[in-house]
């Protein structure tokens, strides 16, 4: 049963997503018996009771009342035993423990961000402690987004102008995919993120290491550190570094070079340009691309803007 | 002619028996001819022909879209067209689908056609309306084709805010075609409900009415409740996007649930516009081949009309994880699976049904059992969706989309060309081939199962739907679904090819060829302009295959026009004689 398991559904990886799938086999198996049962007699009256002469004529048979009671109500009645179980489940998985531990989450064309109780922050990966519930509060800077854990089992939408709320326990350390499930135009499918399960201790340093927020500039240079916020930022989703075509226009020696805009107008890409564009992206369109960028203002400080800008002008 | 004596509470009516023409002279193909005889006709014949011709046109634009889709998913991220172009034609797939193919292909197209006759009438009862709801389908159609060109749409069939508030393209227009054939929809059920209520034949009681006519009056229902707000929500989507009204957009105060309960509150049960008058076909069939009264009648007539109620009060089934109260989602979910229950009904009814038949495997019936098999797997999967907690993990992945391909293509096109095969015949007068047509059927049930049957493991191991790139893991499902699109393409390719090839070198059909009980098949094959010489009278119910044929045939003796004669009359006969009570 193993491998059947497998091949159907993703590894269960919190606490609650076994209750889902046994329902799952629940319903399915029984579904299965019924369909194989249905088949099985339609088969066997097509072939006892094929047309053996043109002239056949078939008994006055137009209805049996007990029978419609009988496959009206044992359906009615395995239907609300999976309504039931099915509620249950459901309730267990809204009902946030008390001492859940909160992240904020904020989805936006296309990147999850987080923000945990110190001020620290990531984008894409979203870092939880084990063996301990996490309660995440989300909502959205623009469209419909909707934040989805196969291996969680769990799905809720993300909806700008309202907060949803997700809760989850998981027991052992390691990584989950996270998919966003509600489309949202050009990006939608590469709206992944991760969630990564840290032991207590683990996730305790990772948390007072990225206190502040942002990343950590000492050790770094501006143009090292902006690679790596564009990395956290999930620029590449829409931006390449090589020169190949997406969603939004390539950095590939971008810098210095003259921008033809939709409007007509080009201008030249400089320091002023770039940081406009991150802050205002509606403000100048590059021909040839849609409209699509949110603003990161609010998102992104002076000095992390810096730092990308001097990494743009390393892609010669 | 003989004549029943008559006591004082019962009236005489004199019968004769009207044998249908074996080699009509006049059909309602020759009576009138010439562009201008199609362009102007008031023949539900003749516009059910035009509408067959019209959704068979974008069925396969809606197809071609399908395969491209499918061809692009060969590999993750970019096989051969970009992202933006691929959110294109899955957003067009589906519009097409639905509301140019799925939503008109049994009501207007079949049920035009055989809905008159099946009540022993010259015509529905509005003809120029019945014309006007063509034009306004095709209206639509050409302000939606105008959308693609100019633009297209992005938004997915479902038009959710504020996405569709927000995003470029055509929106508006295109919402404004769907709009406009929206009232073609209100059109034909308001015909269809006037027509069942006051055309039918003497002695056409309603406990007589054929199951397709009950299952298209059930539809009417839901068409004409439903699709008034379908329009309004669109005209709302319009409002905003034009003028910048705050409805379902939060950036100017709004709301992008509450369009999710009005698009629902229409898309629900528009899923049951497309699927109960599959329903009707199907007991027609099962019924004719297998020489058989319908077992439970009732049961089935009144699943039907129970499906277009409770169907109404399930949309926020479609919500569970929008963010709707947890209370809400209970109540939906419980309705949901009362909504399961008639369906189920039907199954184990036709089951039935062939119990001690003469069951005669022609293509007709091989179609329905295709969609026994599919729609089985469709409504059981409906229940795993149903259930709240695997709704949680299913919702907006590959599931759903093999789930609702099961139900709709599975089911009703199944159903709908288990019909157009059983009533082709009658429509064009000629014959299809039954070898191709068998060999049709058997690739378009291999060809569908191997699309969409993965695509239930595909979802279960968490591929969202709409994803124009996906993880390499679900890279083998993918290219097995994609070849089973191929195949299924090629089934209908088929059906394309014989059925219009039979139309030039096709047999001629005999009136009656599969020896059913059905009034239809009481005229020639093609029917003239007007459908019966006479006016039909009907002593026994449709699936009485234990009475003799002549019994079904019969007509007022006296030439009327078929009006001012009273239908919820019992009627009863000792052969050519009729007693009215």
């Amino acid at each position: 049963m193993d491998w059947l398991n497998d091949l159907f559904l993703p590894p269960a990886k919190s606490t609650l997503a076994h209750q889902t799938d046994t329902l799952f086999w629940f319903v399915h198996l029984s579904s299965l018996a019924l369909t194989v049962g249905l088949i099985a007699v339609i088969i066997y009256f097509v072939y006892k009771y094929r047309r053996q002469s043109e002239d056949e004529v078939t008994p006055l048979i137009t209805h049996n009342n007990k029978l419609e009671v009988t496959w009206s109500v044992i359906p009615l009645v395995l239907v609300l035993i999976v309504f039931g179980w099915g509620y249950q489940v459901f309730m267990n998985q809204q009902v946030v423990p008390d001492d859940a531990y909160e992240v904020t989450v904020n989805a936006q064309k296309w990147i999850w961000q987080f923000q945990y109780e110190n001020g620290a922050r990531s984008t894409g990966k979203l870092h939880v402690p084990a063996d301990r519930p996490v309660k995440l509060v989300m909502s959205s800077n623009d469209v419909i987004h909707s934040f989805y854990v196969p291996a969680f089992r769990l799905k809720q939408d993300v909806v700008p102008g309202r907060y949803t709320e997700m809760w989850f326990n998981v027991p052992e350390p390691g990584k989950s995919i996270i998919y966003c499930t509600e489309y949202c135009g050009t990006g939608h499918s590469d709206m992944l993120g991760e969630v990564i399960v840290h032991e207590q201790s683990e996730f305790e340093d990772w948390l007072a290491e990225n206190s502040g927020g942002g990343s950590k500039p000492e050790d770094l240079a501006p143009a090292e550190w902006g690679e790596q916020l564009t990395q956290e930022y999930a620029c590449q989703t829409c931006h390449s570094i090589d020169g190949s075509q997406m969603t939004g226009p390539t950095w590939k020696g971008k810098f210095g070079s003259q921008q033809q805009l939709a409007n007509g107008n080009s201008v030249e890409v400089n320091e002023n340009y770039i940081r406009e564009s991150i802050l205002e992206p509606n403000a100048k369109i590059v021909e040839g691309y849609p409209a699509v960028m949110n603003t990161y203002q609010g998102q992104l400080n002076d000095e992390q803007i810096n730092a990308i800008i001097e990494y743009i002008k390393t892609l010669k | 002619m003989d004549t029943a004596d008559a006591s004082s509470n019962l009236k005489k009516i004199q019968v004769e028996r009207f044998k249908p023409e074996s080699d009509p002279d006049e059909t309602y193909f020759t009576e009138e001819t010439g562009i201008w005889s199609w362009l102007t006709t008031v023949d539900h014949k003749k516009i059910g022909i035009m509408y067959l011709a019209s959704i068979t046109f974008f069925f396969f634009i809606g197809g071609l879209m399908a395969l491209l889709v499918r061809t692009e998913l060969w590999t993750p991220a970019k096989t051969f067209i970009e992202a933006n172009t691929y959110n294109q034609l899955f957003t067009l797939h589906g519009a097409i689908m639905i509301f140019l193919f799925l939503v008109p292909s049994v009501p207007a197209a079949l049920g035009n056609f055989i809905l008159p006759m099946q009540l022993g009438a010259k015509d529905v009862a509005f003809p120029r309306l019945n014309l006007l709801s063509y034009y306004l389908y095709l209206a639509g159609a050409g302000i939606a084709v105008f959308a693609i060109l100019n633009g297209g749409i992005d938004t997915g069939w479902t038009f959710y805010t504020p996405y569709s508030s927000s995003t470029g393209g055509a929106v508006t227009t295109m919402t404004f075609g769907v709009f406009v054939i929206g009232f073609s929809s209100i059109l034909t059920g308001v015909n269809f409900i006037t027509t069942i209520h006051k055309m039918r034949a003497p002695g056409l009681t309603w406990d007589k009415l054929p199951l397709f006519c009950w299952g298209l009056y059930a539809t009417s229902i839901i068409q004409i409740l439903a699709t008034p707000v379908l329009a309004i929500t669109l005209a709302l989507v319009a409002m905003e996007r034009i003028l910048g009204i705050g409805i379902f957009d939060p950036a100017l105060g709004g709301d992008p649930v509450l369009y999710q309960h009005f698009f629902w509150f229409y898309s629900h049960p528009a899923v049951y516009i497309m699927i109960v008058p599959g329903f009707g076909v199907v007991s027609e069939i099962i019924t004719t081949f297998s020489r058989k009264h319908i077992f439970g009648y009732w049961a089935i007539a009144l699943s039907s009309l129970a499906i277009a109620f409770i169907g109404f009060l399930v949309w926020g089934h479609h919500m569970f994880v929008s963010g709707q109260a947890s209370l809400a989602s209970m109540v939906f979910s419980f309705l949901t699976f009362l909504v399961g229950i008639p369906t189920g009904i039907k199954m184990f009814n036709w089951t039935a049904t062939l119990y001690k038949g003469s069951i005669d495997l022609k293509s007709p019936l091989w179609y329905i059992f295709g969609f026994f098999f599919l729609f089985l797997v469709g409504g059981l999967t409906g229940i795993v969706l149903g259930s709240i907690a695997l709704d949680v993990h299913l919702h907006d992945t590959y599931y759903v989309v093999a789930h609702f391909h099961f139900v709709m293509v599975g089911g009703m096109v199944m159903a709908f060309l288990a019909g157009l095969h059983y009533w082709w015949p009658k429509i064009t007068g000629k014959m299809y081939n039954e070898t191709m047509a068998n060999i049709a059927c058997a690739t378009i049930f291999i060809g569908f199962n191997v699309t969409f049957l993965p695509q239930f493991v595909m979802g279960s191991q968490g591929m969202p739907r709409r994803y124009f790139n996906y993880i390499e893991q679900f890279q083998p499902f993918h290219q097995i679904s994609t070849i089973g699109s191929y195949i299924l393409g090629l089934g209908f390719v088929m059906v394309f090819y014989y059925l219009v090839k039979s139309i030039f070198r096709g047999e001629k059909a005999p009136a009656n060829p599969w020896g059913s009980r059905a009034l239809e098949w009481q005229v020639a094959s093609p029917p003239p302009l007007h459908n019966f010489h006479h006016t039909p009278v009907i002593v026994n119910g449709p699936y009485d295959y234990h009475k003799p044929m002549d019994e079904f045939q019969l007509g007022l003796a006296d030439s009327g026009n078929g009006h001012g004669h009273e239908s919820d009359v019992e009627l009863k006969t000792d052969g050519n004689t009729v007693e009215a009570e």
